[in-house]
């Protein structure tokens, strides 16, 4: 648990491939390191920056900017509850106090077992579904307590296994075929484009 | 009222279960504004969406056709990047379009990039919306091997990439100068304008053009509807239709699809067919026209209509079509902190009086609601709010690179000027409870 593994490296390869500037393929690199690893440990945090050409220290400048990447190791589950003003309006702190309760820590704390981490969070669009919680990224609106005391119970009890562990986002990856990729930009290649190029001919 | 039987541009597919598969885009008429624009000029395709006059969907409500003329001549190559790090507090819109029709979208791209002749686009997700991420990523995938995107798109000389691309949780990255610099791989600060404005210097210091995701989901209908269509919807400024999300204290919250203009607060709040009136038979306190930055709009405004010059005369904005809805039973001081700390949290730091303002007005609203307020924080309030936006005027003034630092005055002035009675009662209770309790004197403990 440290550097990408080698299937990482091939993905982060072909991430990198997609920018025509390697340091911009940073944070999909450091989600793909939180995936492996659940947290971004410094090892891949220093192999990132090898394969994009940047310090260790860029890679945790950047990192340490963005609130979803975690320098520690946080629960299997993150239960990230928003008590943003359309959820307060409707229960989102009071939903906050009784996640406390219910799992005996203060947001941005992890249980003994190591399954769960709340956090107090900021909108996550769901608005009109509040109030409203993700688990691992993951949708669920219009908790109730009791809900939220279920969901917890199945969560421990693994019985949703539809919820990956806490890093992976989305389960499909773009994936560029070879023969279709039209090929990256580069800020060097000062050429008109080609359809433009042939309108402006047709104009003239 | 102003109900209208306006089309259902950009939400026409939600009904369907599978809106977001290509089988069911291409069965409703997807793809055949692309094709339908690759029979045009770039310039004749730029020009729809200037007759249109497609305000961006984003905020600022920008031009989207105007936007697209600012990148200098003959400077290439260009970008097009696709704004959807939605995290306005109240908003609620890009991340349904973006899982339930990405292929509508990705039109919406292909469409502006043909236009402004950008060969690589970046679209960019909120980080916390896995789902949206997924969908994006599916329907790219789809569309690539479909020959709708890469390389000689359906046969002709148009060429385009377009990377998915994602953030890691920083509202600030909903800037678009802040934007490019996550896509740069670096933390996610605005640059300077000038001389960065994207549409000259942008991602990698090239020309840029930065779209919202409803701005471009509006696009493939244009396109085959014509410009003139589309202006023929919605009143003075604000033409075609809109996305509002209405939440709070309402009966049905929900996400509307209105024409755009016309539609009163009104309608959108009370109308049995939108949210339906306040909950509980309650009377309405205030509410947010326009996402957590709007200054606070009350009763008498529920008659203006959503146009974005009469809500910008009226001293608020429309934003990103959030309207969050307070009412009688609000505490407008607990209101006002929550929105106050979400702008404390989410400061890059760049600048001093947005970094240390927003952190001061947290603590001090903080106080006053803890029972520890004094009599002359309401003063310190209004003072720190008018180092960060001075006169507190509207449009707001800024001391800052960015408008996050004076987008935390707003939900402060607001609740001040309509609700002090609340904040001086918290401040007197204070007061009253620090001098009534008698100081008892203990001799000490230890010898």
């Amino acid at each position: 648990m440290a550097r990408l593994t080698p299937e990482n490296v091939v993905l982060a390869q072909e991430i990198i491939d997609r920018y025509p500037r390697p340091k911009s393929a940073l944070i999909p690199l450091l989600h793909l390191a939180q995936e492996q690893d659940g947290h971004l440990t410094d090892e891949a945090m220093a192999h990132i920056g090898d394969l994009v050409g940047v310090t260790s220290a860029e890679v945790l400048g950047t990192a340490s900017f963005y609130e979803m990447f975690k320098m520690e190791p946080v629960g299997r589950y993150m239960v990230n509850i928003c008590t943003n003003i359309a959820c307060q309006l409707l229960g989102g702190e009071e939903l906050l106090h009784h996640a406390e309760q219910r799992l005996g820590i203060r947001p941005g704390q992890t249980t003994a077992d190591g399954l769960f981490t709340i956090e107090d969070v900021e909108c996550i669009a769901a608005c009109t579904e509040a109030p409203c919680l993700q688990v691992n990224y993951r949708y669920f609106h219009k908790i109730s307590t009791d809900e939220f005391d279920q969901l917890v119970d199945d969560l421990a009890s693994g019985a949703r296994d539809d919820i990956p562990p806490h890093g992976t986002l989305a389960e499909i990856r773009q994936h560029i075929p070879p023969e279709r990729k039209a090929g990256s930009v580069v800020p060097e290649d000062s050429t008109v484009p080609v359809w433009i190029a042939a309108a402006e001919e047709a104009d003239a | 009222m102003a109900i209208t039987d306006a089309p259902k541009i950009i939400t026409g597919r939600f009904g369907y279960d599978d809106s977001h598969t290509l089988t069911r885009y291409v069965a409703t008429g997807g793809y055949q504004a692309l094709r339908k624009a690759l029979e045009m000029s770039p310039d004749a395709v730029g020009e729809e969406v200037k007759t249109a006059s497609l305000l961006g969907r984003g905020g600022a409500g920008f031009p989207a056709g105007v936007k697209w003329t600012l990148a200098p001549a003959d400077v290439w190559p260009r970008y097009l990047v696709v704004n959807g790090d939605e995290s306005e507090p109240g908003t609620y819109k890009d991340r349904i379009l973006m899982e339930r029709d990405p292929h509508q979208l990705i039109e919406g791209v292909l469409l502006a990039c043909y236009a402004i002749g950008a060969g690589q686009a970046f679209l960019y997700v909120r980080g916390e919306m896995a789902l949206a991420q997924e969908r994006i990523a599916q329907a790219l995938n789809e569309a690539y091997k479909a020959g709708y995107i890469g390389r000689n798109i359906l046969g002709t000389d148009y060429s385009l990439d377009i990377v998915l691309t994602w953030g890691a949780g920083a509202y600030i990255v909903g800037e678009e100068t802040a934007l490019i610099e996550s896509l740069e791989g670096n933390r996610g600060m605005p640059r300077l304008k000038p001389p960065f404005f994207p549409a000259a210097k942008g991602l990698y210091m090239q020309p840029t053009i930065v779209n919202n995701v409803e701005t471009l989901s509006n696009l493939p209908w244009i396109v085959n509807n014509g410009g003139e269509a589309f202006a023929a919807l919605g009143a003075e400024n604000s033409r075609g239709t809109r996305m509002f999300a209405v939440s709070g204290h309402v009966r049905n919250p929900g996400v509307f699809e209105v024409e755009y203009g016309v539609t009163t607060f009104r309608d959108l709040i009370y109308a049995p067919v939108y949210a339906g009136g306040i909950r509980d038979g309650n009377q309405i306190k205030a509410f947010i026209p326009g996402g957590g930055s709007a200054p606070w709009f009350f009763e008498e405004h529920l008659d203006l209509p959503l146009e974005k010059g009469t809500v910008d005369r009226a001293g608020s904005m429309l934003g990103s079509g959030a309207i969050v809805v307070m009412d009688e039973t609000t505490d407008a001081v607990k209101a006002a902190l929550r929105l106050v700390r979400f702008y404390a949290r989410e400061s890059c730091g760049k600048c001093t009086p947005c970094r240390e303002g927003t952190t001061w007005l947290e603590r001090i609203l903080g106080r006053i609601l803890d029972g520890n307020g004094r009599p002359s924080d309401l003063e310190l309030l209004m003072d720190v709010c008018d180092n960060i936006s001075p006169g507190l005027a509207w449009p707001p003034k800024q001391t800052t690179i960015c408008p996050l630092g004076p987008s935390a005055t707003a939900p402060i002035a607001s609740a001040l000027s309509r609700f002090r009675p609340e904040f001086e009662a918290r401040i007197t209770a204070a007061e009253e409870a620090r001098t009534s309790v008698p100081v008892e004197l203990k001799a000490p403990t230890h010898a």
